[in-house]
């Protein structure tokens, strides 16, 4: 399967601001993110982060600059079932009903006729994630059953069902133990070999270098962009974390949501 | 007597027939869509929805026309009201339906007041499901149907957009669109269920068959079934309960609906109280068992 046709970048942003009111949320936000990249998005609580994904979801409507995402709008990317979501634990209903096919299956409703009844590609195509992700075994469990990590790697399988060309992870390694944290990780870096591409919003400052090509530190605006190593200087972090923001603080689990 | 002479003996009498068809649909339909409203949190518009049409079912009395447009068109205009506002304001969504629906349901009791003679209040509070007209009985049977076909069609949609709005946004879905639907099917399913219990106890149709099935299952195909079952019992007991106790229908019907909650939410394998406070005994046991 090539999924790196066409020219046009995964995501290029210009010029974006967005504001709530009086408080700006994301000011003059400029980057391109090339297809076959991982891209880590690194920022405080209330650093427009949040925003700039429901931006690219389409979600929120830019006051100010455009966005395109493979060269199409939001809108018309949707349709075009190329962007997936992984959420953050704390946006789940983990109690909801669901068995982990069923969560999976969903990656496949917008490839499936309005009864959204399953196909035998739809049933392969799930069984076929399932299995990279390594939760075939579990496929009959109740979603809120799974750990942490086992949880984000249902999620991801969701998007691969889908066939998406672009995942958004929110905050994919809080209350995900190291070890399913490398499981996740080895993860996305196959689906970036594949093609596809990834960015990742982040507090795990610690991982970044492992799992990203690339990294881009936001609070209202773009601090740094450019490799992880780059990027993740004192300088840098002390601008987006405050002056106590060494890489051991900044990496500390803050209270998501605010 | 025996037991089928007791099952038969009431159904000799055509009103009751009727109530049991009515309370049985509405019953049905109330427990499928309860399914989804628990799971979406929206337990408190299904009140607020319930109480608004009272000024619709009185108006639609004074002038004359089929119960179920008038109290079909406040529901949906309530729920457009709460709407409207809530997105106007920065008020919590429960702080603009209470507003809402106990104005609206004020409007109601204003216009009942001055036409006292046409409008029998306690009726409308509180069903009439004995004194049900054939004329009812079909506008109840038909919604019913219309309402249950729309919910299976757009099932999966519905418990995609209750599960994971976000993600039926990113890959095109409209959900706007879909929970404008799930609202039009509430709207609905109150109309039908109100001739039966009146517009007090409706909401109990729509929410305690749905809470129950999810205290009994993680699936929620085994929920929608369950929730019929139980809804679908707890509707001819009542019935015959009322017939034979001589209480209120439907007093009986929402009865025995929280009896059912209460043997589930007691006894529920896994989530029970007595399942609860077995684990808790054999974790006290076996300190080391490790969650998987």
């Amino acid at each position: 399967m090539i999924l790196t046709t066409g020219e046009q970048p995964a995501i290029a942003v210009e010029g974006l601001g967005v504001h709530y009111g009086d408080v700006t949320a994301l000011h003059s936000v400029s980057f391109t993110i090339d297809r076959a990249q991982i891209c880590g998005l690194i920022g405080v609580n209330g650093s427009g982060k949040s925003t700039l994904f429901k931006c690219l979801m389409g979600l929120v409507t830019a006051q100010q600059g455009t966005l395109s995402l493979f060269g199409r709008t939001s809108t018309a990317a949707r349709k075009g079932k190329l962007v997936a979501y992984v959420p953050q634990a704390e946006d789940v209903d983990w109690d909801f009903p669901v068995s982990v096919a069923d969560v999976v299956m969903m990656g496949r409703y917008a490839h499936m006729g309005p009864l959204r009844h399953p196909s035998r590609t739809d049933r392969a195509a799930v069984a076929e994630a399932l299995e990279r992700v390594g939760l075939i075994e579990l496929r009959n469990r109740q979603i809120g059953e799974l750990s942490g990590g086992q949880k984000k790697r249902a999620f991801v399988a969701r998007g691969i069902a889908q066939d998406a060309r672009l995942l958004l992870l929110d905050e994919p390694f809080a209350g995900v133990d190291k070890g399913s944290e490398a499981t996740l990780v080895e993860l996305l870096r196959e689906l970036k070999n594949e093609g596809r591409t990834v960015l990742v919003s982040t507090h795990d400052l610690a991982g970044l270098p492992r799992l990203c090509d690339r990294a881009i530190l936001l609070h209202q605006r773009i601090l740094a962009e450019g490799t992880p190593e780059n990027v993740l200087t004192h300088a840098n972090l002390a601008r987006a974390f405050g002056p106590a923001g060494t890489l051991d603080s900044a990496a500390a689990p803050t209270r998501a949501g605010a | 007597m025996d037991p089928i002479a007791f099952l038969l003996e009431p159904l000799q009498y055509g009103f009751l027939t009727r109530a049991l068809l009515v309370t049985l649909a509405a019953a049905v339909v109330a427990s499928v869509l309860s399914c989804w409203l628990i799971l979406m949190g929206w337990s408190l518009m299904g009140d607020a929805v319930s109480h608004a049409v009272l000024p619709g079912v009185a108006l639609a009395y004074i002038v004359g026309v089929p119960f179920s447009i008038g109290a079909f068109i406040f529901g949906a205009g309530a729920v457009a009201l709460i709407g409207a506002v809530k997105s106007t304001t920065r008020l919590k969504s429960d702080t603009v339906i209470g507003v809402v629906f106990t104005a609206l349901f004020a409007v109601g009791l204003a216009i009942i007041s001055r036409t006292p003679s046409q409008v029998d209040l306690m009726h409308i509070l509180f069903g009439n499901v004995l004194g049900v007209t054939d004329g009812e009985l079909w506008q109840v049977l038909i919604l019913g149907a219309l309402t249950l076909v729309i919910v299976l069609v757009k099932r999966r949609d519905l418990t995609l957009l209750a599960f994971d709005r976000t993600h039926a946004h990113v890959i095109g879905l409209n959900t706007k669109a879909l929970g404008a639907l799930l609202l039009g099917l509430l709207a609905l399913s109150v109309v039908v269920g109100l001739q039966a219990v009146g517009i007090i106890l409706v909401v109990a149709m729509l929410i305690t068959p749905g809470a129950t099935a999810f205290l009994l299952t993680r699936s929620f195909d085994r929920m929608l079934i369950l929730a019929v079952l139980i809804t679908t019992t707890a509707a001819v007991s009542g019935i015959y309960a009322s017939y034979y106790l001589d209480i209120s229908t439907g007093a009986a019907v929402v009865l025995a609906q929280a009896l059912a909650f209460s043997v589930a939410y007691i006894a529920a394998p896994r989530t029970g109280l007595i399942a609860q406070l077995r684990q808790r005994r054999r974790r006290a046991g076996s300190p080391a068992r490790q969650a998987v």
